[in-house]
Parts: C-alpha cells; sequence; structure tokens
C-alpha cells in the first residue's frame, strides 16, 4: 500500500488488483496489530461482501474502488455496532447509516472494521474508551493522541491507508500529529454530520486521517459536500481537492501564529516545527509573524461550549429508547440516573456535570455567555489574520505523544494538550496536521489553517511540504 | 470556586446522574479545579460583544414538510430493551 489510494482504486477498476485481497491483506495486518487495541469491531465478512461485490463489476466501481478503510466508532454504520467507545452503547446497532459512511461506501471504499476512540469523542488520549486505551505504533507506552486514536494508530500502523475522524476540538488534528500521519479537520458545514453520534454541535465536523496530502484530498472529496439531513450543511460548491494538490505555496503568505508557540509548548517541537516552516518558505512561501491574543483564552472559552452543548446533547441516553438500561428500575428517576451511572465513564460525567454547571441559573451569563461573547473575539481574530495571510501555522500539539496513565489523572493538564488546536474550532475554521519530523523518535506535527471552505489551500500546502521532505514516509518499527 | 456537596447534588439531580459516594471527593475536586479554569474568561473584556453560537453566525434552515423516512417504528422500537405492543415502556409513573 505504499502507492496513494486513487492509483490503487485505478488498478481495482481495471481488474489488475482484487479488491478482495485488498481487503484480506488489511484485515490479516488488522490481526498482526491486535496489540494497539485500536479496533473496537472488526468487520471481516462485511469487508469480505463488500469487496467482492465491487470485484464482481470493479469497471463500475468509484474513485475510491476496494480501498480499505475503518470509522471512528462514533459513525453510525447500518447493521454494525456503533458504540461510540461507551458502555452506553456497547450494543447499539443502528438501523442507517452515517453521510459520511454512506458516501465512502458508494465511492467503492471498504470498511473492514470500527476504531476505538475516548468516549463519546471526549479526550485528547484514547485513554478514556470503555475497551482501554489504545497504544501508539511509534512507542507502544505511549498514548496515540485523541478522541480518533483509533483511527491514527490503524492508518500509521499500516492496516489501512485511511480513516475517519471526527474534531470537535483537535480530535483528528492532535491524534494525526502524534502518529505522525496526515489529519484534515474541514470547514464546520463542509461535511455532513448527520449520523455521527454528537458531542458538541457546533464544533463537531468529520474529518479524514491518512498518510500523505493526496489521499486526504481523495477521500475528502467523496464525502463533502450539502446534505439535506444536516441542517447545519452547507450548500456552497465542493473545491477540487485533487487539483488543488498541485497549487504549492509560492507566493503564500503564512502567519506564524506567536500564541502557538507559548510557554507550554516543548522547545523541541516548536524548534521542529519551525524546520518545516523553512522546508515551505524554501518552497516559495513567506513567513510572517503574527499575534492573535485571544486564542489565549481559547481554552476556557472551549472547556465552557463544548461541556455545556454535551450536557445537552448527551440528556438522550436515559435507558428508553436505546443503549444502556439500568436493570429493575424502582421507578423514572432511578432507570435515568442509573442507566447514566453504570453508562458513562468518568470523563463523560465531568463533562456532563462541567456543562450543567455553566448552564445552571445564575451562572448562565457568567460562562456561558460570557463563552459565546470570547467565542467571537476569537473567530474576529482570526479574521483579522486572514485579510493578510493565507494560512496561519503552529505546532499541532505542545508535546510529542505523552505516556499512557502520565495525565489521567490531572484533567487540566489533558485539557492542556488541545491548546493548539480548539481555537480553530470556535472559529469553525479548516485545519490540518501535517507530518513535521521528530522529536525523540516521536513524530511532530505542523498545524495549518485556513479561512473557511478552503481547504484546497491546506492540502496544497501540506503536499509542497511533502515534496521536501520525507517525514510522511517514515514507518514504526514493526509495522513496516 | 469551591464545590461543595449540595452544589455537586443539584449538579447531579440536574443531568440525571447518580453519583456513587466513592466518586464524590473526586468529583469536587475535579470540578473545583475546571470552574478555576473557565472562571479565568471573567477577566476578558467583552462590553459590546454579540454572543456567537455558530460558525459564521449560521441559522438552521426550515426542511422541506415531506415524508423522508416512512414508517420505521419496527427497527426504531427494536432498539429499546423494553419496548412492548409498539410502545416504549418506563417504570410506572402514576400511582
Amino acid at each position: 500500500m505504499s502507492i496513494d489510494i486513487a492509483a490503487l482504486a485505478a488498478r481495482v477498476r481495471d481488474g489488475t488488483v482484487r479488491a478482495r485481497d485488498l481487503a484480506e491483506e488489511a484485515l490479516a495486518r488488522a490481526e498482526a496489530a491486535r496489540s494497539l487495541n485500536a479496533l473496537v469491531t472488526l468487520d471481516a465478512d462485511g469487508a469480505r461482501g463488500a469487496a467482492d461485490a465491487i470485484d464482481a463489476a470493479p469497471a463500475r466501481a468509484g474513485a475510491l474502488a476496494g480501498i480499505p478503510l475503518v470509522h471512528k466508532d462514533l459513525f453510525s454504520t447500518r447493521g454494525l455496532r456503533t458504540t461510540a467507545s461507551s458502555r452506553m452503547l456497547a450494543d447499539y446497532v443502528p438501523p442507517f447509516d452515517a453521510t459520511v459512511v454512506e458516501r465512502l461506501a458508494a465511492a467503492g471504499a471498504v470498511t473492514i472494521g470500527k476504531a476505538s476512540l475516548d468516549e463519546f469523542a471526549m479526550g485528547s488520549s484514547n485513554e478514556t474508551a470503555d475497551t482501554g486505551p489504545v497504544r501508539n505504533p511509534w512507542d507502544p507506552t505511549c498514548v496515540p493522541g485523541g478522541s480518533s486514536g483509533g483511527s491514527a494508530a490503524l492508518v500509521a500502523a499500516g492496516v489501512v491507508p485511511v480513516a475517519t475522524g471526527t474534531d470537535t476540538g483537535g480530535s483528528v488534528r492532535q491524534p494525526a500529529a502524534f502518529c505522525g500521519i496526515t489529519g484534515l479537520k474541514p470547514t464546520y458545514g463542509r461535511v455532513s454530520r448527520f449520523g455521527m453520534i454528537a458531542f458538541a454541535s457546533s464544533l463537531d465536523q468529520a474529518g479524514v486521517l491518512a498518510r500523505s496530502a493526496a489521499d486526504c484530498a481523495h477521500a475528502l472529496a467523496a464525502i463533502a459536500g450539502h446534505d439535506p439531513r444536516d441542517p447545519t450543511s452547507h450548500p456552497c460548491p465542493v473545491d477540487d481537492y485533487v487539483a488543488a494538490l498541485g497549487d504549492g505555496v509560492a507566493g503564500r503568505r503564512i502567519g506564524v501564529v506567536r500564541e502557538w508557540f507559548g510557554d507550554g509548548v516543548d522547545p523541541a517541537v516548536a524548534a521542529q516545527v519551525r524546520v518545516a516552516l523553512e522546508r515551505l518558505e524554501a518552497a516559495g512561501a513567506k513567513l510572517i509573524d503574527v499575534a492573535l491574543p485571544t486564542l489565549d483564552h481559547a481554552i476556557p472559552a472551549y472547556y465552557v461550549i463544548a461541556p455545556a452543548e454535551a450536557s445537552s446533547n448527551l440528556a438522550r441516553y436515559d435507558g428508553v429508547r436505546y443503549g444502556h438500561r439500568a436493570a429493575d428500575p424502582a421507578d423514572l428517576a432511578d432507570l435515568y440516573t442509573r442507566t447514566r451511572a453504570e453508562g458513562f465513564g468518568a470523563e463523560v460525567k465531568r463533562r456532563i456535570l462541567l456543562g450543567t454547571f455553566v448552564l445552571s441559573s445564575g451562572y448562565y451569563d457568567a460562562y456561558y455567555r460570557q463563552a459565546q461573547r470570547v467565542r467571537r473575539l476569537i473567530a474576529d481574530d482570526f479574521a483579522r489574520a486572514f485579510a493578510d495571510v493565507d494560512l496561519l501555522a503552529g505546532p499541532t500539539a505542545p508535546t510529542v505523544a505523552f505516556r499512557i496513565g502520565e495525565k489521567t489523572s490531572d484533567p487540566l493538564a489533558m485539557y492542556a494538550a488541545d491548546v493548539n488546536t480548539v481555537a480553530v474550532n470556535l472559529a469553525g475554521l479548516p485545519a490540518i496536521s501535517v507530518p513535521a519530523g521528530f522529536v525523540d523518535g516521536l513524530p511532530v506535527g505542523l498545524q495549518l489553517a485556513a479561512p473557511a471552505f478552503a481547504e484546497g489551500r491546506l492540502l496544497a500546502a501540506a503536499a509542497a511540504l511533502e515534496q521536501r521532505s520525507d517525514w510522511h514516509r517514515a514507518r514504526p518499527e514493526g509495522f513496516r | 470556586m469551591t464545590i461543595d456537596e449540595s452544589t455537586l447534588d443539584h449538579l447531579a439531580r440536574l443531568a440525571r446522574l447518580r453519583i456513587e459516594p466513592a466518586d464524590r471527593g473526586g468529583l469536587m475536586a475535579d470540578l473545583a479545579a475546571l470552574t478555576g479554569l473557565v472562571g479565568r474568561l471573567a477577566a476578558v473584556d467583552t462590553a459590546g460583544v454579540e454572543p456567537l453560537s455558530h460558525p459564521g453566525d449560521l441559522t438552521l434552515r426550515l426542511a422541506p414538510d415531506v415524508v423522508t423516512e416512512g414508517d420505521r417504528a419496527d427497527a426504531l422500537l427494536a432498539l429499546s430493551e423494553a419496548a412492548q405492543g409498539g410502545y416504549y415502556t418506563v417504570p410506572k409513573v402514576i400511582e
């Protein structure tokens, strides 16, 4: 699987490669990578069936014909268990497909399973999954990042060339950075959220993880576009992301965001990201020092808004219609409170309680409304910056992957892992994490952000960096 | 801010979440730390700033008033652990 997914799909369509063989190879690799604990559900029968259907009429298959992939287990898959890595949904089998799932299947991609995540996508380390922590292929004592940690680990380990993820505060970009792959979070509204289990609805966006900008472009092309089933889905036309890959960065003005190189950022990570930026400069980009002072408020604003929306969204898990139901409830209140106590893990409960607090009478204006005002200041700050530059850049995460268990007892330390990623979600902008080298043998990610709907510009810059580096081609020992 | 026993009970009641006695101390400490973190927003000058609820001040569009799903009652009820006779069931609420 060293060629890009479009070229591989072309071979499937012309009959020189069988989709079934690609599926079998992915299934075998999944078996070999079991120690990563990255898959919640392996769907070997489903994968073989889908692959055989493509092989029966390969010429009619789509742009991703026969490409094996995993979906983050937050996307509803018809007839295939969808757990959100929560006990609450441990046995939930959706009667419908998410739009992202439907579109990738229509393009010919073959789902081999569902990838682990932090429970309900709440986390930055994939340690809150009810099936236990996922391990980083680069160092199994380290986390893969989160919340799309299973997706990132499986792509980095070469099990599949592409995976879906979701990004509410960095959940595609940060695990992509920790696992040395490319992760794209599109503009809010660019990809349908229909069938994606809701965490924070004004921030959630589906994204893709892959080993190159080109593979991300092909996957995004398959899922982007208006969907009447998601009222926040945007009707504006979808750009040609594949064509954009060749645009380069000559003449592009890249704002190097001072706050993204702040006190909490490991100096070695910051230095490595500057090395990557110099490569873009050598490719013709102009680097410009930029300050966005409101970004210092992004973490507190995010940790008001995201938990508030989560507390509301997760109210639906009441033991009545689907999901876990407490046994022998004494009365209705007992059914609700015990179902939720048994079904949710510690981090989800923490965020529901925090969200309930900031929305509660007496605190709503001081916390929730104030956070929404700060959110506008942050969005305005980005808009001001983009009046002068084409892209904004900094480290995706303040550190490389940390050790499993290192931050689990300190929520504030864990939340600080998102310091450079959450602001982009608050403003609804697209951003990408691109492999930018290594510190102490662990991958570093360069984050690039762009104005709304300028995903093509991000992919062009990511492709330009790939042309002047080989960081994206590095593979973890044991998974080559 | 300090989260005391009665505040925790109030939040748990609003969130319909039973909290085990062994978890109370840790949750109160965590929530105190987290309200401290988000409390930093109070220092930001937001006078005259309109709250932003969605990126781009997005407003929800009305969907055409047409049936798209059809009757899927059986498939949906099958997801419940306690559906009977075409209804969801809950513990008795009327004495």
